[in-house]
Parts: C-alpha cells; sequence; structure tokens
C-alpha cells in the first residue's frame, strides 16, 4: 500500500519533469538508430533481432539506467526529505520497492516505445514472435539489473554526479565482462577459471540466450537475485547510515 | 504522552546526547532550549524514529518507538528541522502524498488536506509548486504536513527558524493553540518563544539538561530575572567547548 503511494510519487515527478521525456526520447533515437546504421538491420535481415537490436540495449543501459535511478536516494538525502520519510509510518523497505519500481517503469515505457521495430520485422518477414518476447524480457531484466546498482549507489552518496559516475562505471565493467572481444583478449592473458568467473559476473551471458529465445532458469534466477541483493543492500546501507 | 527515558546517542566518539529524560503530558507545551550543538535535533530524531538511540527509549502514548516504530511513528507529527519538501510537487500534491501515506483515503483524505490548508494559511498557494515558495510557506507547507493526521505528539524542530516577526507570531499562536490538546515538543535557541508559548521548558547543554521547570521557575532562578541571564549561565558557549 505505501510502496504504491511511493512508486506513484515518483512516477509523477519523473513524467513533471524533463528527465523521463528526455531520456525515452534518448533512448529510441539511439536504439532504433543503431539497429538501422550499425546493426545493418535491412541488410541482414536478422529476423529475430538479435544482433541488430537487442545487441544495443546493455550499451545503452549503461548510460541510461544510472540516469533515470541517480537521483532516487542521492535527492533524498540532498534535500533531506529522507528525514520525512523516516518518519512516516512506512517501512524502509515499502520505498525502495516503490522507488525501484517507478524507475524501471520509465525503462519500460521506453523500450515498449521501440514496437514499430516488431510491426517493421513482421510486415518484411515472418519472424518468431516468440523469441521476439524474450528478448524483450531479457532487455527489461538487464536495465532493472543496472537500476538495481544504480540504486545502490544512490544510497551511497547524496551528490547525483558522483552517484551517476560510479554506477556507469560499475554497469560499464558489467557489460565489458563476458563481451565476445573482451573475454578472448582476457582468456590469452589468464586462466580458463578467471575467464568464468568474469563471465558469470557481466550480463550478455544471461541476456544473450534470452535474446535467442531460449528461456533457461538460471538466467532468470541470476537477474532476481542480482536485483534482490542491490535493493537488500540498500536497505543495509540506509539503517547504517543513520545509526 | 511523550517519554523519554534515558536517551543516548554516540556519533563515534563525540557523545551527542547524554543520557536524557524527560515527559511531555497532554496539554503540555515543552520548549526544549540550548545553544546549537547542543543535541536538540539528534535527541527529536530518535524520539520521532529517524534515527536509533545508541540506548535508552522513548515512548510516544505507550507505544516503545523502538519496538514498535510503525505504530509510534502514527501518532507523531514531524516539522524536521530544514522543513525539508519534495521541490517537484504542488504544495496541495505533496500534502495529498503525505495524508495517503499516513493511511488517508478518498474524502477523509481531502478534507484532512483542506484542513491542514487552512489551518497554516496555505490557501493563495495551494497549486503552486513548492520550488517557488518562498521561506515562510516553506516552512508552514511542512507544519501543514505535521498536522495532517491530527496526531496526539507534535515534534517541531525550530519551527520558528527563519521566519518574519508576522509568521513568527502567528506560529506560536498556532503552537500555543494546538497545545491544548496535543503533547508538543518544540525547540528553539529563542528565548522570548518559551514565554510566549510554553507551559515548561527545559535548558540542554552538551546533551543534558541543565534546567527544567515553568517559565516562571526559570526565571526565578535567573540571576538578574531575564531568561537570557540564566541560558548564559548554564549553557557553554561553543567556543569554550
Ligand atoms: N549524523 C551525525 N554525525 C556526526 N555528528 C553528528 C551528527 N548529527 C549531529 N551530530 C553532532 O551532534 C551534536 C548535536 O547536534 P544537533 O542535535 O544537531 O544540535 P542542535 O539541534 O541542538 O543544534 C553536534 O555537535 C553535531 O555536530
Ligand atoms: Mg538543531
Amino acid at each position: 500500500m505505501s510502496s504504491l503511494t511511493i512508486f506513484k510519487r515518483e512516477l509523477k515527478s519523473y513524467f513533471a519533469q524533463p528527465t523521463a521525456y528526455a531520456i525515452i526520447v534518448i533512448f529510441l533515437l539511439l536504439s532504433l538508430g543503431f539497429t538501422f546504421s550499425f546493426g545493418e538491420f535491412m541488410n541482414v535481415g536478422d529476423a529475430s533481432l538479435e544482433y541488430s537490436f537487442f545487441f544495443w540495449h546493455p550499451w545503452l543501459y549503461m548510460l541510461i539506467a544510472p540516469a533515470i535511478a541517480m537521483k532516487l536516494w542521492a535527492d533524498e538525502q540532498r534535500t533531506g526529505t529522507i528525514e520525512l520519510l523516516g518518519t512516516f509510518p512506512v517501512s524502509t523497505w515499502s520505498a525502495i520497492v516503490g522507488k525501484f519500481l517507478a524507475a524501471a517503469t520509465v525503462s519500460l515505457v521506453a523500450l515498449l516505445l521501440t514496437f514499430p521495430i516488431i510491426l517493421t520485422v513482421n510486415y518484411l518477414g515472418s519472424p518468431d514472435n516468440g523469441t521476439i518476447a524474450s528478448g524483450y524480457i531479457g532487455s527489461f531484466l538487464v536495465c532493472c539489473t543496472f537500476i538495481a546498482i544504480t540504486m545502490l549507489v544512490s544510497a551511497c552518496t547524496r551528490d547525483q554526479v558522483v552517484c551517476l559516475i560510479v554506477s556507469v562505471t560499475i554497469c560499464t565493467i558489467m557489460v565489458l565482462c563476458g563481451y565476445d572481444s573482451f573475454t578472448r583478449e582476457l582468456a590469452k592473458a589468464t586462466s580458463k577459471s578467471t575467464v568464468e568467473a568474469v563471465i558469470s559476473f557481466g550480463v550478455w551471458d544471461h541476456f544473450s540466450s534470452l535474446t535467442r529465445g531460449l528461456f533457461r532458469l538460471q538466467d532468470l534466477v541470476w537477474f532476481v537475485s542480482f536485483i534482490g541483493l542491490c535493493l537488500i543492500g540498500t536497505s543495509t546501507i540506509l539503517s547504517a547510515k543513520r545509526a | 504522552m511523550i517519554e523519554a527515558a534515558k536517551l543516548t546517542k554516540r556519533f563515534g566518539s563525540k557523545l551527542a546526547v547524554d543520557n536524557l529524560s524527560f515527559t511531555v503530558e497532554k496539554g503540555d507545551v515543552l520548549g526544549f532550549l540550548g545553544p546549537n550543538g547542543a543535541g536538540k535535533s539528534t535527541t527529536m530524531r530518535m524520539v520521532t524514529g529517524f534515527i536509533p538511540p545508541t540506548s535508552g527509549d522513548a515512548k510516544i502514548c505507550g507505544i516503545s518507538i523502538v519496538e514498535n516504530p510503525a505504530a509510534a511513528k502514527r501518532k507523531i507529527g514531524y516539522l524536521p528541522e530544514s522543513a525539508p519538501l519534495y521541490n517537484d510537487m504542488t504544495v496541495i500534491g505533496f500534502l495529498k502524498f503525505c495524508a495517503e501515506i499516513r493511511g488517508l483515503t478518498g474524502p477523509e483524505k481531502n478534507e484532512a488536506v483542506e484542513r491542514s490548508i487552512e489551518t497554516c494559511f496555505l490557501t493563495s498557494v495551494a497549486r503552486q509548486s513548492i520550488d517557488t515558495l518562498s521561506k515562510g510557506y516553506r516552512h508552514r507547507t511542512c507544519l501543514a504536513q505535521a498536522l495532517l493526521h491530527d496526531p496526539e505528539v507534535l515534534i517541531l524542530d525550530e519551527p520558528t527558524d527563519g521566519l518574519d516577526p508576522n509568521q513568527k507570531y502567528e506560529v506560536r499562536q498556532l503552537i500555543k493553540r494546538l497545545g491544548e490538546t496535543k503533547a508538543i515538543l518544540f525547540s528553539t535557541h529563542i528565548l522570548e518563544e518559551v514565554e510566549a508559548s510554553c507551559t515548561r521548558a527545559v535548558i540542554v547543554d552538551r546533551g543534558k539538561i541543565v534546567a527544567d521547570g515553568t517559565p516562571k521557575e526559570l526565571l526565578a532562578q535567573a540571576p538578574n530575572g531575564s531568561l537570557t541571564d540564566l541560558f548564559r549561565k548554564v549553557t557553554t558557549t561553543d567556543t569554550a567547548a
């Protein structure tokens, strides 16, 4: 109940300011732009959208998710409204969930607005729409993971810029870990087990199986537990800061 | 209604509040006096459940803030020191949000918001965005938030800070009026405020209570019959500490 109230407030605040609009427009321009230019969508005839479209999402999210979520706790601490929130009869946990869902909703709106690409592939050929749906779920989960990381970082600082820089760095590392050309270089330099550990920390392994339409339980568990851990971490940091 | 028992707060090696006990009954307005850094805000943050005490407890209407924070917080209206607000909202939007989070819905919520807006003279700015408000209005918006659920206990941290003399007068009158039916704890370092609106006052210095009584009793203790002299006598200047 109180999660819902906080969710509505956060969502309104995104759309009361240019933030959400700017983020959504930038995401649409870049994701569709990349698909039709570097992704060579028209030439390759990639109907599953795996390489031409979804391939770009983690790269975009590593910038966009921190931009969405950086204010969640940083702003609350800078303006002191955390003191209001902390003395309302709501648990920290419901505030965390409400805020996380609001940020996730903004990214979901951006993602769903890419629907013209689905119409296009269906018009041009006969794609496997199940695979595309699974790609969308994977893409959304990657974005939620980055939002959760940013939320954790924003609990640590009252400065949005610091939060942005730190979370972009962490997300970039997670994108690079497991990215093919990076892991190939790494494999030359280190042992096999290190490479495997690095790959499992990155998002590609879990994301790309979903974009291929492969729904593996282990990927879902990975995303959900990663997000869960970040939210629990946020709660721990917030209470530790008050003590 | 408010029973603080041996509240203590340590920040690292610094003892901000030292074994502080006091009670505020219904109908009481307790003035919390003290120089800057005495530990007034820290005490209030513990009583309102924002920060946990290092040791000790506070009971709000008999409910422990440490053991049952959610239930105790329902009884409290709190105005934090800097009157923090969500700047991206309108006054009425903000108050509706606060009412909703306190569990008010439907017509009950709207009535509570209307009443708070009237009590705090916010009608003219109700639909204005908070980031365009002047300081006095910001303060009163935050005060309105504390009154929404008609709480039995009001805790106000420097409610007249930064207001002009007219606004100060109005807030003091409001505190006096509300104090008839509630238990109010409010902090200040303006001494005339104590005489104007308190039924009792304590002077806090470096986390300890150094004087306690009705404004009359305190005046009687004062060397020259002025609160300022008593204040200067019992508290330390920050340069000395
Ligand atoms: N979060 C904190 N961390 C460390 N020290 C703090 C913190 N909050 C308050 N203090 C210290 O505790 C003392 C009491 O502060 P405060 O309660 O704000 O005083 P007052 O409200 O009476 O002016 C001050 O010396 C202040 O520096
Ligand atoms: Mg203070």
